[in-house]
């Protein structure tokens, strides 16, 4: 049985480095992501770096019926068959606008939560279960407790922990895996030249860490690990005093 | 189709890294000088064109692997872009060997991709860790020089993304002006974002070396200008603390390609093998009194050990790359780095003038670590491309003292007498009159600067200090 897996958000660098780590175990790709042009560059040097097939798809978490357009591409010539879903496409937006605006608030809480929560239930039926198959989720650790620099964002992140943790527990018993990765600082686009930021981790180290945690059937990942441990550290802190901090 | 989208005014918005930068202490290779410059990291084409329009530094300059050694890909106070992220294979075809990539795929990986399937880099300098974009920008050079010119011999083609934004494609038959200003051009006429490169089809991964001691300089000069015409390879390391009658004298190592037979049986059956060794690292800054002039004579009187001749199978990373198998080997000169100093002198004056360098140097006590002297072929059309056809001698001076500056000062005025130029990939020193007299087609290359970034929109440190923009 040829190991197809999904990857959304593959152009991004967290992105490429799933493709290239999945490429590695010899998994053949399917490539999901906003343009045709940077999909086909991340596919060509894949297939000729790793020798593996790969194909690619346009999605946009905003596009209307987004997940089920997907869907459609995806099996329109052919069955579909997965071995599993790496959700990498994400969105941070500037806090201070999305405080008064609509649309951007909005748009935050459908690339994170909804957008995933729909990809999921609609390819549930197309991951085949040989050993076991797995969807593998990049939320972030901002999702453990909500701070004041990324109330949204957090919480979109939070919000699709909590339905992953149910989901998990739903569907453990069909032998899919749901592995809820929790990055902490990732080198990327998406903290590039943002103040504050320490024990900034590499694309290609959560990739590792989060395919470890598929292998190994974890539910939760933090990347890296420390972060676990400072994350259950600001969990414990009690509101009274949480609310007088500016972290 | 409007309304396709949820929120349309967020489709196709440029990402935010575009106007992004974050603040870096960068360098070159030799660690000096280090520059606080504003670094922007675009992930595709389109990004670093947004970057070009909208970025607030006063300037931009291309920053690929920052393996040249001075401060060409360094721009204090102003943009850098550095291209680490671009990096995809775009193409590639078993039977031509022609390779198209994005500009930041370095010399390692295509040997890591190319090598199992019997291709390796025609043109190789002495680091794989380097960049396309870095090799066209410096149009670089390797051991087989004197046979097969610079990396420009190898690429077909290129695009710039110019100061004005405008995609380009160069090759020697579209836009040919911009081409040779590129190659060479330390990235001042915009951004490389794309290469067509042809690879050499090579029948393993091995070489037949050849290492033979000289005596002193005229025997080193006789066997490179006479006899490096049987061997693809040929560079010599060059003792430059012997002075008299054993100045110049040198280990020469050459090198031909081997074929899959002249191996030993056990790596016939998998000729394009490279054993994997474990990388080696200098953790931290050495202290600068470990490269005394009495460490280093120690270190350069071993070659009176050396057999006379010897000959040996090794593999291209051992042969190309000794310095690469550690991996911060460059902290060894110290938290004050490096200065490099490459020259090349026409044939005619080489014996008389390398003679006289290498007596100032050996006399001024200022110690260097490898003197490496290698024989050079013509030119290659780059308008600020180094090499061309005679000697060409790379020092090491470790950057001790201030005074340093003068003595290069010095060493300038003797290349200018001899006629000859020095590598601005290696460069933390020239002068603008220096340069101008080194480097007489400098006026071609404005003017084509002129035409392609009529505002001045690319320029670097180096750029400035030589006086080639403002
Ligand atoms: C150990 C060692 C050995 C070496 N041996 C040799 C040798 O034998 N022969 C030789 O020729 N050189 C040699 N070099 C020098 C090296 O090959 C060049 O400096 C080369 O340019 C380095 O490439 P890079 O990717 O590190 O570029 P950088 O150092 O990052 O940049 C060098 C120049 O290229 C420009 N540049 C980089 N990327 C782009 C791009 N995408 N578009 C436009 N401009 C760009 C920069 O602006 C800068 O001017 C050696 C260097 C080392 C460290
Ligand atoms: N960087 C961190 O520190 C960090 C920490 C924790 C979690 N994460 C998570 O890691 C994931 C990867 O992000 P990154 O750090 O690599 O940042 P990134 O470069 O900004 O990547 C975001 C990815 O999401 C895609 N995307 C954004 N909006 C989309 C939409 N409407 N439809 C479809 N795709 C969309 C982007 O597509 P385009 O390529 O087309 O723009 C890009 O591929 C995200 O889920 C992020 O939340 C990151």
């Amino acid at each position: 049985m040829e190991k197809r897996v999904l990857v959304t958000g593959a152009t991004s660098a967290m992105g490429r480095a799933f493709v290239k780590e999945l490429a590695i175990k010899g998994h053949s790709l399917i490539l999901a992501g906003r343009s045709e042009a940077e999909l086909e560059s991340v596919a060509t040097d894949t297939r000729i770096r790793f020798g593996v097939q790969v194909e690619v798809c346009l999605y946009d978490a905003l596009a209307m019926d987004a997940a089920a357009r997907l869907e459609e591409d995806l099996t329109r010539n052919s069955k579909l068959a997965l071995h599993g879903v790496v959700f990498c496409h994400g969105f941070m937006p500037d806090e201070v606008s999305a405080e008064t605006d609509t649309e951007l608030r909005e748009a935050t809480i459908r690339v994170n939560y909804i957008s995933t929560v729909n990809l999921i239930e609609v390819f549930k039926p197309y991951l085949s279960v040989g050993e076991y198959c797995f969807f593998c989720t990049l939320t972030s650790v901002a999702g453990d407790r909500g701070r004041p620099s990324n109330a949204l964002y957090g919480s979109s992140k939070g919000a699709l922990s909590l339905y992953l943790s149910g989901f998990r527990s739903r569907v453990f018993e069909q032998g899919i895996r749901v592995v809820n990765v929790k990055p902490g600082f990732v080198d990327t686009r998406m903290t590039w030249g943002l103040p504050g930021l320490f024990a900034v981790a590499r694309p290609e180290t959560v990739a590792v860490h989060a395919l470890q945690g598929v292998s190994r059937n974890h539910g939760v990942v933090y990347s890296p690990k420390f972060w676990r441990l400072i994350m259950l550290l600001i969990r414990v802190i009690p509101d009274i005093v949480f609310r007088r901090l500016k972290i | 189709m409007r309304g396709d989208y949820a929120f349309e005014r967020f489709h196709g918005e440029p990402p935010l890294s575009v106007i992004r930068s974050r603040s870096l202490d960068l360098s070159g290779w030799g660690r000096f000088p280090v520059e606080k410059c504003d670094a922007y990291r675009p992930e595709s084409v389109e990004e670093i064109r947004e970057l070009i329009r909208v970025a607030p530094s006063e300037s931009l300059i291309s920053r690929g692997m920052g393996r040249s050694y001075g401060d060409a890909s360094l721009n204090s106070g102003r943009g850098v872009i550095l291209h680490e992220r671009l990096n995809r294979i775009l193409s590639f075809d078993p039977e031509t060997g022609l390779l198209h990539c994005e500009a930041s795929v370095t010399l390692a990986e295509i040997i890591d991709v190319f090598l199992p399937q019997g291709f390796f880099p025609a043109v190789t300098p002495g680091s794989k860790n380097i960049s396309l974009g870095g090799a066209i920008a410096a149009d670089v050079h390797g051991k087989n020089h004197h046979r097969d010119g610079t990396i420009s011999g190898q690429v077909l083609g290129f695009h710039v993304l110019t100061g004005e934004g405008e995609l380009v494609s160069c090759s020697r038959s579209e836009n040919s002006r911009l081409f040779w200003a590129t190659l060479g051009g330390m990235g001042l006429t915009g951004a490389v974002v794309d290469v067509r490169l042809k690879l050499r089809r090579v029948d393993s991964s091995y070489l037949k070396t050849q290492t033979i001691r000289t005596t002193d300089l005229q025997e080193t000069l006789d066997e490179i200008i006479l006899r490096d015409r049987d061997y693809d390879y040929s560079v010599a390391w060059i003792d430059c603390l012997a002075r008299k009658k054993s100045l110049g004298r040198a280990l020469l190592l050459r090198a031909n390609p081997a074929s899959p037979s002249e191996l030993p049986s056990f790596e016939r059956e998998s000729p394009y093998s490279i054993r994997r060794k474990l990388p080696l690292t200098v953790p931290f800054s050495m202290p600068s009194f470990f490269l005394n002039s009495g460490n280093m004579k120690a270190f350069n009187s071993c070659f009176y050990w050396w057999p006379r001749r010897t000959e040996a199978l090794r593999d291209f990373e051992s042969y190309f790359y000794p310095l690469d198998a550690i991996s911060n080997w460059n902290r060894v000169y110290g938290q004050k780095g490096v200065l490099q100093y490459q020259l090349v002198l026409p044939l005619e004056s080489s014996s008389q003038g390398l003679r006289e360098i290498l007596e100032r140097v050996a006399e001024s006590g200022w110690a260097s670590f490898l003197g490496v002297l290698k024989s050079t072929g013509p030119e290659s059309g780059g308008l600020l491309s180094f090499p061309f056809e005679g000697t060409s001698l790379a020092l090491d001076f470790p950057n001790r003292h201030d005074s340093i500056f003068a003595f290069l000062r010095e060493l300038d005025r003797l290349v200018i007498h001899y006629g000859g130029r020095t590598y601005l990939a290696k460069d933390s020193s020239l002068t603008p009159s220096a340069f101008r007299t080194m480097y007489p087609a400098y006026e071609d290359f404005l003017e084509v600067k002129a035409e392609v970034d009529p505002n001045g929109r690319f320029s670097s440190s180096l750029s400035r200090r030589i006086g080639l923009t403002e």
